[in-house]
């Protein structure tokens, strides 16, 4: 990996509190452009979390607090003055599928007709598009009238990725995407993840410790809201040990 | 290890026992409406005819039909639908989907509760305040018409909360992180699938309104009109009042014609919540997720 590669989201002292509760504490790390950024960590380690103070879901939840910084492309997202559009930049896929009680083409076709896409011969080719990259075109092109909210487990869940693409990010955030997903078609994803790192930064909350290990440039590990450890994958699985409840955690042997 | 004990045995019995004392229980309830049914169909049965339904009373409200409190009650119910519906789901759309909770939240979820609680004689003079005196409405179908919109807001509020409450969160939060507004969502995702319960609320409201007689009583009914309402701002005759009228203060009514009126008002409920009961039927059979 290069060592000074572009940073795409700088996070500096970050501290997420839901009303008493500390949920991250004083985390700092870098995200650069194009790679993919792996978090991992036990449950309720504040992975999810960060994953909203990111898209500045904060708005939305009530008693959430997120003290400290983190910069977007060098702006600090606290201060965006169009949280809307600052969303817009951002896709997220969710640990459970989520399809909109809507047509499956409308499910995709919804952030750009938010954007203001009216053209149907446009939306017809970002729709296709998206499905076609989220591996699931395949199975749903001859109904695409039907609601996405009636497809299965995990084409929901690709249809939740090709939604996020179709807003045609720039960062991508998965929460833990596979877990509504059979092997196969999570190694189809994993496949076009692979891809799209070429246009996206993605980062990538798993609790497969070895998915992050098959995926993910660089790894991040969470523990109970600290961060652990921070360094390039391999490194993490296999270099010399340097905390060692990472590696307790990565090799299975925790708690 | 799995044989039958005292124990086993008595605690079967009693659950038997149980069950039956609750059907009892619930078998009790539809009593009543079919003795009041029945009754009503028994002796109103032989009053209705198609003649009734599209004449006026006459002979001083001793004989004729009911059209003018029939076409009343329907101007009545119209103009509070009018009033209460955008007023109730916009007030239920803020509570469930904007409001953040603080106090005036829970002052206001407070109040409609209390609403709720408020005698219907109350409302009316309330009406009597507000829209006949201070709002120098007089006495009118517009007056009478808001009393029963404030007297059935809660139901509107309340049957509109629930079923935005009925459309899952990660819809919306599906939404948002796309960068949807607030609104942007509630029209795209959660009114669609909401607008079902909303319809079935608002029918229920019609049947309320439509049966009530003290809080038009003094705010826009009268008790006996030689004509139909012109507009808003006249007064009405209407079934519920007609009713009260002549069961009560008119001599020489024969026997048989309150029941007839009855029969026709509740019947307009019962169609009505007949109506709405099926429609939520018809839209639980049509899941969406
Ligand atoms: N909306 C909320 N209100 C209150 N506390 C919350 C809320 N969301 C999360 N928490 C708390 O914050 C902590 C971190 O939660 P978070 O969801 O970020 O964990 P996570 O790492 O994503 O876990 P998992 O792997 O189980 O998804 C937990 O202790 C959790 O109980
Ligand atoms: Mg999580």
């Amino acid at each position: 990996m290069v060592a000074d590669a572009k940073v795409k989201v700088a996070v500096r002292d970050l501290t997420i509190r839901y009303g008493e509760d500390v949920a991250l504490s004083d985390v700092s790390f870098d995200i650069h452009e194009h790679e993919i950024f792996g978090i991992i960590g036990p449950a309720g380690s504040g992975k999810t979390s960060f994953l909203r103070a990111l898209n500045r879901m904060d708005e939305f939840t009530t008693g959430m607090a997120v003290d400290g910084r983190i910069v977007l492309d060098g702006h600090d997202v606290s201060e965006w003055r169009n949280l809307y559009s600052l969303r817009r930049r951002i896709g997220v896929v969710f640990p459970l599928p989520v399809g909109l009680p809507l047509s499956v083409y409308e499910n995709v076709a919804l952030a750009p007709r938010l954007a203001g896409v009216r053209k149907k011969s446009e939306l017809d080719e970002v729709v296709e598009r998206c499905l076609r990259r989220a591996a699931l075109w395949d199975e749903v092109k001859d109904r695409l009238d039907s609601l996405g909210s009636l497809l299965s487990g995990g084409q929901q869940q690709r249809l939740t990725i090709a939604r996020a693409l179709s807003q045609d990010p720039d960062l991508l955030l998965l929460d833990e995407f596979s877990i509504a997903v059979d092997p196969v078609t999570t190694m189809r994803i994993e496949d076009v993840l692979k891809e799209l790192r070429e246009e996206v930064t993605i980062v990538l909350v798993t609790n497969l410790v070895q998915q992050a290990r098959r995926l993910a440039d660089r790894t991040a590990f969470f523990l109970t809201g600290e961060l652990v450890e921070v360094a390039e994958t391999e490194e993490l699985f296999t270099g010399t040990v340097r905390d060692q409840r990472t590696r307790d955690y990565v090799e299975g042997r925790f708690g | 290890m799995f044989e039958t004990t005292a124990l086993n045995t008595r605690s079967r019995r009693i659950e038997g026992l149980v069950r039956i004392l609750f059907l009892m229980m619930a078998v009790m309830l539809i009593l009543p409406v079919l003795i009041i049914l029945g009754m009503l169909i028994a002796r109103g049965g032989p009053v209705l005819s198609w003649a009734f339904l599209t004449t006026p009373p006459t002979n001083g409200m001793t004989a004729g039909g009911i059209l003018f409190p029939l076409v009343g009650t329907v101007w009545l119910v119209t103009v509070a639908l009018i009033a209460s519906v955008p007023v109730g789901v916009a007030a239920a759309i803020y509570l469930s989907e904007y409001a953040p909770d603080n106090w005036l939240t829970r002052v206001i979820n407070l109040a409609i509760i209390n609403l709720a609680g408020v005698p219907s004689i109350v409302h009316a003079l309330f009406g009597v305040g507000a829209f006949v005196l201070f709002f120098r409405f007089g006495t009118s179908i517009l007056a009478a018409s808001l009393t029963l919109a404030v007297m059935t807001l809660p139901v509107v509020i309340v049957a509109t909360r629930e079923s935005l409450r009925s459309v899952p969160r990660a819809f919306r939060e599906a939404c948002w992180n796309m960068g949807a507004t607030r609104w942007q969502t509630i029209r795209k995702v959660v009114l669609p699938n909401a607008i079902s319960g909303i319809l079935t609320g608002v029918i229920l409201e019609v049947s309320r309104t439509a049966g009530e007689t003290a809080p038009i009583m003094f705010t826009g009914a009268a008790f006996f009109l030689p004509f139909l309402p012109q507009g808003v701002l006249d007064q009405t005759m209407a079934m519920s009042m007609h009713l009260f009228v002549i069961s009560t203060a008119v001599p020489g009514v024969p026997e048989e014609l309150p029941y007839g009126v009855a029969l026709v008002l509740i019947s307009m409920v019962l169609v009505m919540n007949a109506l709405s009961v099926g429609f939520r039927m018809y839209l639980r059979g049509k899941k969406k997720w």
